[in-house]
């Protein structure tokens, strides 16, 4: 897997040579193997890479397999809150990449990438819903799963597991009222 | 339902390719809610159509009503409570999910599974593919006014529940795999059982069941063009599984991402992967889908087939002195030290020691690609659980099926997608 993927995070470098990709693996094994591997995108370039990944035929990434929020509030040796892991498939080359993109309060903001993959419409809406993270130029960035008058963003580390708005503290409507 | 007449169309949600995007209509157009409490929308969706006479011109959908925020729950559960989350997800084939949870973890950890485990999980996990399946091409059926068509399914979906039973004692939640193995082994007679369905009473249900629905016209004309999508466009929109199969994608993790029995040596002694084939069509319409789901419970009988007989003997869990897995109780309740170790397991403070890092861990299930991402601390708990569901990514093209076609192609198309909304709703 890393054999696949060293050629295409070396593509990367000399096509943007003014971003630092600092590619790592996601996880390091006792072995100090590593099958997956990521490379780190400023918010301000991210659509420039993107689309080079799209479009390359050495790349060819055709599909944007997953799309997570992290809040890295409290992780250890944490310099920046939140991340967004763009996971990137090639199914004709066969190979993944993983891309990471920081950003930080007060106005988190990333590139959307939905004219790139369409796929990206709902997981972007999702990771704006739950992370509060606005995706810039989204055709519909709407929240999805929580309704629109919702304030908070569930998802976020500092939002506790259970106490705020339950069900106590919703207003109660009467017959006459309805 | 409730019906509302619009003189001047709403602003509608336009994401996505061109070419999909309403036209201006003329005239007026009705605003129907299909949904959230309807019949054949199974589950709790809510889609906003807008009608020019019969035909979808435009659709808005709603999801979140049975949101339960399973993603925020992950972080304030151990690797081996969450597994308990992962029923509720797509529960139509829980056992898939337990499976795939405890491959991200495992994978994680770096844990390689006993032969016995792997051999055990993936029957269960072919089990749980053929209980998916049934269920989404009989209630395919069911919605388009085949009711028969429902009842062969759904019979033989009821064996699979008792198979369930007699392994983990739960029919429906199953919680059935651990860190590095399996709540507990299999009973002796539980491979007679499998064989007994997989030789005589599912075949015989799929062949009733293709008898009644394949060469039925009705059920052709409903299904046949209905709901098409390209490959490029499902490629681009992020479907996996059946529906991505259906319009000619060749992917599967099962080949293309080996793991369990799907890969080779999976014993360690060079043992073959098992032999399959990946049925796909380059329909792309709703019968496609429903032929391939079809071809592929007529493969996974072939891979439970190949298993079955030859179920190697030994542990199921790795070694106890990973301090991975549970001890077994008669331990627990017999040895100081089994005792400890339990307690080391279970403890809020103590329990499981993962690596700091990141790791994406995916299986192929019956509706699609389902893989947990998992962010790890150290901690005895995952920082982050990100959970990809298939059903949530399959479901965004759900607008673009549908508009253009008549408001009776909304269940065809809702059928073949096979939207499990607990899932769906995270």
């Amino acid at each position: 897997m890393s054999a696949k993927i060293t050629p295409i995070i070396e593509l990367l470098q000399k096509q943007f040579s003014d971003i630092d990709f600092a590619p790592a693996p996601l996880l390091e094994m006792k072995d100090k193997s590593a099958e997956q591997w990521c490379v780190h995108v400023q918010p301000s370039k991210l659509f420039a890479v993107m689309s080079f990944l799209r479009s390359d035929e050495r790349c060819s990434f055709e599909q944007l397999s997953d799309l997570a929020g992290v809040d890295y509030l409290n992780f250890p040796k944490a310099k920046d809150r939140y991340g967004i892991v763009y996971s990137l498939l090639s199914l004709s080359k066969e190979h993944r990449l993983w891309v990471k993109v920081f950003v930080n309060d007060p106005n988190p903001e990333v590139p959307s990438v939905v004219s790139i993959w369409y796929g990206a419409t709902w997981m972007e809406r999702e990771v704006w819903d739950m992370f509060g993270v606005r995706f810039s130029d989204h055709p519909d960035l709407r929240r999805i799963l929580t309704w629109e008058s919702f304030e908070a963003h569930p998802l976020r580390k500092d939002y506790p597991l259970t106490g705020r708005g339950e069900r106590e503290d919703f207003k109660v409507i009467t017959r006459d009222s309805a | 339902m409730t019906t509302t007449t619009t003189t001047s169309p709403q602003q509608t949600h336009q994401a996505g390719p061109a070419g999909y995007a309403p036209e201006e209509p003329g005239g007026d157009l009705w605003a129907l809610n299909f949904g959230p409490q309807h019949p054949a929308t199974h589950t709790t969706l809510r889609h906003v159509l807008e009608l020019d006479g019969e035909v979808i011109r435009s659709c808005t959908v709603h999801i979140g009503y049975l949101h339960s925020g399973f993603e925020k729950l992950a972080e304030h559960m151990n690797f081996n409570q969450y597994v308990v989350v992962t029923d509720r997800m797509n529960y139509v084939s829980p056992m898939a999910n337990n499976i795939a949870w405890h491959h991200a973890c495992e994978k994680l950890f770096g844990i390689e599974l006993t032969p016995r485990c792997k051999v055990i999980r993936t029957i269960i996990a072919e089990l749980a593919r053929i209980q998916d399946h049934l269920l989404s091409v009989g209630a395919t059926g069911l919605d388009l006014g085949a009711f028969t068509a429902f009842m062969y399914p759904f019979n033989a979906r009821e064996t699979i529940y008792d198979l369930c039973e007699e392994i983990c004692g739960a029919r429906f939640t199953t919680s059935y795999t651990r860190v590095g193995g399996l709540m507990q082994d299999i009973t002796p007679r539980w491979p007679s059982m499998v064989k007994d369905y997989c030789t005589e009473e599912l075949p015989k249900a799929l062949d009733d069941l293709e008898s009644l629905l394949l060469r039925n016209r009705i059920f052709i004309e409903r299904t046949k063009g209905v709901g098409q999508i390209s490959r490029e466009e499902a490629i681009n929109w992020g479907i996996t599984g059946p529906l991505a199969r259906s319009a000619g994608v060749r992917r599967d993790l099962r080949k293309d991402e080996p793991y369990l029995c799907y890969a080779e040596n999976w014993d360690g002694q060079g043992a073959p992967a098992v032999s399959f084939k990946v049925p796909i069509a380059a329909g792309g319409d709703c019968f496609t889908r429903f032929q391939v789901r079809i071809a592929e419970m007529r493969e996974s009988i072939n891979i439970i087939m190949q298993l079955v007989d030859n179920i190697p003997s030994g542990p199921i869990d790795v070694l106890p002195d990973d301090k991975m897995t549970m001890p077994n109780k008669d331990e627990v309740y017999g040895s100081i030290e089994g005792l400890i170790h339990h307690f080391e397991q279970v403890m809020t403070n103590r329990g499981h020691t993962p690596p700091v890092g990141e790791v994406y861990g995916a299986n192929e299930t019956a509706n699609g690609e389902l893989g947990f991402y998992l962010v790890s601390d150290g901690g005895n708990m995952p920082y982050r659980a990100r959970c990809r569901p298939p059903s949530f990514i399959n479901y965004q093209c759900f607008e673009k099926l549908i508009v253009g076609h008549k408001i009776s192609d909304v269940v065809a198309v809702l059928g073949s997608l096979n939207i499990i909304a607990a899932e769906l709703d995270r």
